[in-house]
């Protein structure tokens, strides 16, 4: 197996980046650290467009690499990315380097601290993205969780210190149980009674190509020497496949799902995402909002799903509904909820702008949600593909606010109004966020949204109907923000003398801008990279549903009985 | 019949001697560490804090040699089956030697600043350190005593070292009396349970022991024949068993501070000598737990079943009142306590689990532990200045700014306590966790899983104190004083090993995890 190390080159690279900045500047050094980071940034960011010479035509896990790392617990550095990660990690590099450029004004003390954070946070992040190997993944994805604290904590709002623990403890407690599940999960790939089972066409299902499933082979090797089990993400996922669904898969399912569900967050593990977005600088939210909250779906798409396909897939566990049940039904009260939230925040006498866009995520990330446990593939395209117009829409608008933020600093919605008359390009760039946030046609949020809701149409009706009244919520209270900030007279007179956008943020604004217009009007190129790896996740939680057009067989009843 | 033993075989060869060669060494080097006090004039008193570490390092070479030349052997029989070496006893040993050097140096700039340098206190340390190798090596009951006493009455006296200060009079005095008073219970269990097997030696303790059990339960669930059976005497032993079991467990509850036994905790940690709450809390612990593992894991073997859940069932309260208490605590040495408590919770868990897994946790946690542990009390002793005590959590603030890398290591530290991964704590905390699930899958029992539940749950309770710290350190823009930090080579030597140790731990393993499961794995099976 041929290895690759772009994927590690673009995971370490902010971290060496970091570590830079600490041995080589100085404090004082305030100007020369912020175009560092901004370009250190850039530097991942191009770095990561390798990735997107990912084959598409052939699919699966990809970029691979492996190497020995804790042999006696049998975890191993594995990474490798599906089309899914991909877009992912190119958002994550993108969102970052657009994080350290708007922060430029914003950050006014301790400069140095604030970007070798970002920096830290960065590689925290790309590494949950890239980890084939579950140990490496938790590793990341706790870690993850200690920068965001100090973003929040040190150049938060006010009631920053209160945001900041509740952030970081609230995230930990799923966080720790989904370590008992991952302790579970590898003790359960050294039960051979259960593994004996296993075909090798489910593993070449999901690895997607020869050299991924060679990657499970070499892992499964390595373990064998040993007298381990292994982390082995996709030797996991295969494992799903004959994991007996009972109360074990019910639980397990419950421990991963709880440490994702509060990261996504669904109702009603949300509490924290409001308190953290409003006191988070700038950056803090567009990271937040734009990445950290994927690392949640992602988990489902990923883990989930996959990994207790029949847990996923139930809908009689209690009775008379199931766990898939339960999710679905906690997908769309967060869609509606998180939509009847952000209306509120526009008719408050002090709505803040910023909890406005963070309880519309809730609602949007319900539709990822909904759209993953729609269990077909329109459905979880459309999930995927939300994911990533989320963090293109949502880090725009967090983005807006404080730029309006850092004129005006306020959020608050009855101190605007008339704002296109001193704003003008401010205006239309909002409402180009807006609409995409809505989902107007030909902008990117329409496509992944109808995906979903064709998704959810075809598996029950009834979740359509539902999700779709949150998103005639969502275009209410957006629009009628949009009408409150933007039109009429300007009654305020500290309104007057805004100055629009500078060459700085129309430089961070127009990229994100021209993503949601090119998704919106030709998604193709995108849904391509992910087409293949949905499909596998589909017919592993699924094996009975038939998708047009996909090639790879799955193992048939027949052989997985003479196993 | 005695001559004649007497001329064949002598009271002491040279195989037996080579089996405690570090502690002899360590015996020597303290003996003539008290000399030095006396000979040197007070102002050279700090010449006897190096050679002290030189003695603990030369002990640690032989130690190391001992590994070497006798792991293939392991275990080893010394002094007619008082002393056994194996991979617990090698494991533990380096553990204490570890803890013993770092105490050492934190400890010079402390007693500077108190202007109490005086020899005695590195030639007490050595001792208790020379106790609790003992502990970790003794393989009978008079032996295991004798090194506990010797362990605890140099801790007392350590206690109480700053003579001058209530405080740690009156912690010196508690820590005495209760410790008197929990060392009877445990002799009391001892008594019971020679009286039962016949032997004070633990493995002929772990037969007799392993024999009544089985042949109790079966009379129990077959009470119609027990009524005739000769064996009925024996259905008699049950209670005495338990309570030999109640009055060994709660003895060494107490030392190793775990609920309801912990109240002396915080009271003690908070009035000794910074430097000796930093050696009372890892190397005392560690030694107890070495204990534990003898009378609990050895001795009382076949009685699992019932010393299980007790333990179990100590540990989950244990965790949670530990970290409760912590959550409100101003003072960081009482903080501290309490979070020794309930790491005393986390550490039980492994004896709960009593598997590879779980003992492979109990060690690393312990090793980490004891270097987690000596950073942060070293960090606050670095902040003590005559006339400031430094040790409240305030006084830590804007550490970030002040001095970066300290307040850096002490945020590892910290995180480390709490558990996170790359740093050595979560590693320990992972083979505690799955040593529980795996027992549990084992034993087909749910109530492993539960508890296992219940204290990764209460880790987050845990990381709202730790995190605290971090939380002055940073987060605030406000400094507490500009005066500069109280350091001295050794201590910013022995922080800086810590620091490196629990990153290593975290984040390469390996070598670590390699050498414990090798020597442990003899033992599990």
């Amino acid at each position: 197996m041929s290895q690759s190390y772009i994927l590690s080159f673009i995971t370490w690279l902010p971290a060496v980046g970091a570590i830079l900045i600490l041995a080589l500047m100085k404090k004082d050094q305030s100007s020369l650290i912020k175009k560092f980071a901004t370009a250190w940034f850039g530097l991942d960011f191009l770095a990561s467009l390798w990735l997107l010479k990912y084959n598409r035509s052939v699919g699966g896990m990809q970029f691979l690499e492996d190497h020995e790392w804790i042999p006696i617990i049998g975890a191993r550095y594995q990474m490798g990315v599906d089309g899914v990660a991909v877009l992912l990690i190119v958002l994550t590099t993108l969102l970052g380097a657009i994080a350290a450029l708007s922060s430029w004004e914003y950050i006014q003390k301790r400069e140095k601290e604030y970007y070798v954070l970002l920096l830290l946070l960065q590689t925290a992040v790309i590494g949950v993205f890239a980890s084939m190997d579950l140990f490496l993944f938790y590793l990341f994805f706790e870690v993850s969780l200690v920068p965001m604290y100090f973003l929040i904590g040190i150049w938060g709002g006010e009631n920053r210190l209160y945001a900041a623990i509740k952030f970081f403890l609230y995230t930990l407690v799923g966080s720790v149980v989904m370590l008992l599940g991952v302790l579970k999960m590898y003790f359960l790939t050294q039960d051979t009674a259960l593994t004996s089972q296993i075909s090798q066409a489910t593993i070449n299902l999901l690895a997607g190509n020869e050299q991924a499933a060679q990657l499970v082979s070499n892992s499964l090797q390595a373990a064998a020497t040993n007298g381990t089990g292994t982390f082995n993400i996709l030797y996991m996922q295969a494992m799903g496949s004959v994991l007996p669904m009972g109360t074990m898969q019910v639980l397990l399912f419950a421990a991963f799902a709880l440490g994702f569900a509060i990261k996504v967050p669904m109702f009603p593990f949300h509490t924290w995402l409001p308190d953290a977005h409003v006191e988070a600088p700038t950056a803090g939210s567009v990271i937040l909002a734009g990445i950290l909250l994927k690392l949640g779906t992602y988990g489902f798409y990923r883990f989930n799903l996959p990994m207790f396909p029949g847990a996923s897939k139930d809908q009689s566990y209690f009775g008379t509904f199931g766990v898939r049940s339960v999710i679905v039904f906690l997908a769309i009260v967060s869609i509606i909820y998180g939509a009847l939230a952000a209306m509120y925040f526009v008719v408050k006498k002090d709505g803040d702008v910023k909890k406005l866009v963070a309880y519309s995520s809730v609602s949007s990330m319900g539709m990822v949600m909904l759209g993953l446990f729609a269990l077909n593939p329109n459905g979880v395209n459309g999930g995927v593909l939300q994911m990533i117009n989320h963090g293109i829409y949502s880090g725009a608008l967090f983005l807006l606010v404080g730029i309006i933020y850092e004129r005006r600093h306020t959020r608050n919605v009855a101190e605007f109004g008339g704002l296109s008359h001193v704003m003008p390009g401010y205006a239309a760039i909002f409402l180009g966020m807006v609409m995409t946030a809505i989902g107007l046609p030909l902008l990117a949020v329409f496509i992944s949204e109808f995906l979903a809701l064709r998704g959810a149409f075809e598996a029950n009706p009834y979740w359509a109907a539902w999700a779709a009244l949150g998103i005639i919520l969502n275009a209410g209270y957006f629009l009628w923000l949009y009408q409150r900030m933007f039109f009429g007279n300007i009654d305020n007179p500290k309104n007057e003398r805004l100055t629009d956008l500078n060459w700085r943020e129309w430089t961070y604004m127009v990229p994100l801008m021209i993503l949601s217009l090119w998704i919106g009007v030709y998604p193709k190129p995108f849904l391509r990279f992910i087409e293949q790896p949905v499909n596998a996740v589909v017919k592993q939680v699924r094996p009975d549903y038939q998708i047009p057009g996909m090639q790879t067989p799955a193992p048939t009843q027949a052989e997985r009985a003479g196993r | 019949m005695f001559l004649l033993q007497a001329n064949t075989t002598s009271i002491i060869n040279v195989a037996d001697l080579q089996l405690i060669a570090p502690e002899l060494i360590l015996t020597a080097c303290a003996c003539v560490a008290l000399v030095m006090e006396v000979v040197l004039p007070y102002r050279k008193s700090k010449l006897t804090a190096y050679f002290s570490l030189v003695g603990v390092a030369l002990a640690f070479v032989s130690l190391a040699m001992q590994w070497w030349t006798m792991r293939q052997a392991l275990p080893l029989d010394g002094f007619y089956g008082m002393v056994r070496i194996d991979g617990f006893a090698l494991l533990f040993k380096a553990i204490f030697l570890i803890a013993a050097a770092l105490a050492i140096g934190i400890s010079t700039r402390f007693l500077d600043i108190e202007g109490e340098q005086h020899g005695e206190y590195y030639a007490l340390v050595l001792f208790a350190t020379v106790g609790m190798m003992f502990m970790a090596c003794g393989y009978d009951l008079i032996s295991l005593y004798i090194s506990l006493e010797l362990m605890a009455l140099t801790f007392y006296v350590l206690v109480a070292f700053t003579k001058r200060e209530k405080k740690s009079n009156e912690a010196a005095m508690k820590y005495f009396l209760l410790g008197a008073f929990s060392s009877g219970v445990l002799l009391y269990g001892m008594s019971l349970l020679y009286g039962i097997a016949g032997s004070t030696n633990v493995g002929e303790i772990a037969n007799s022991v392993g024999q009544i059990v089985p042949r109790i339960q079966g009379l129990l669930q077959a009470p119609a024949e027990a009524a005739t059976s000769i064996d009925q005497p024996i259905v008699g032993l049950r209670p005495l068993l338990l309570l030999a079991m109640i009055a060994l467990g709660a003895g060494l509850f107490f030392k190793v501070a775990a609920v309801p036994f912990h109240m002396w905790a915080p009271d003690v940690y908070q009035g000794a000598p910074t430097s000796v709450t930093a050696f009372l809390s890892t190397g005392s612990k560690a030694a107890s737990f070495a204990l534990y593992l003898r009378i609990f894991s050895e001795a009382l073997e076949g009685m699992r079943a019932d010393w299980a859940p007790l333990l179990g069932l100590v540990a989950a309260i244990t965790i949670m009142v530990g970290n409760w208490a912590a959550v409100t605590q101003e003072n960081s040495k009482r903080l501290l306590a309490y979070s020794s408590i309930s790491n005393a919770g986390y550490l039980l868990l492994g004896l709960v689990a009593a598997n590879l897994y779980g003992y492979i946790g109990l060690i690393i946690y312990l090793f980490v532990y004891t270097l987690m542990n000596m950073g942060a009390f070293g960090v606050i002793i670095s902040l003590r200045r005559r006339g400031i005590i430094g040790d409240n959590v305030d006084d830590l603030t804007g550490l970030g700014q002040k001095a970066p890398l300290m307040a850096a290591m002490m945020a590892i530290y910290m995180l480390s306590l709490g558990g996170l991964p790359m740093t050595g704590g979560f590693i320990g905390k992972y083979f505690l966790f799955g040593g529980l699930i795996q027992r549990g899958a084992a034993e087909q029992k749910s109530w492993y899983y539960w508890l296992a539940g219940w204290a990764i749950l209460n880790t987050v309770v845990s990381f709202y104190y730790y995190v605290r710290f971090i939380k002055v350190m940073y987060l605030g823009d406000r400094i507490a004083d500009n005066k500069p930090l109280a350091l001295s080579p050794a201590l910013q030597t022995a922080l800086v090993v810590s620091v490196i140790g629990v990153i290593v731990v975290g984040v390469f393993p390996q070598p670590v995890i390699k050498i414990a499961q090798d020597l442990l794995s003899a033992i599990v099976s």
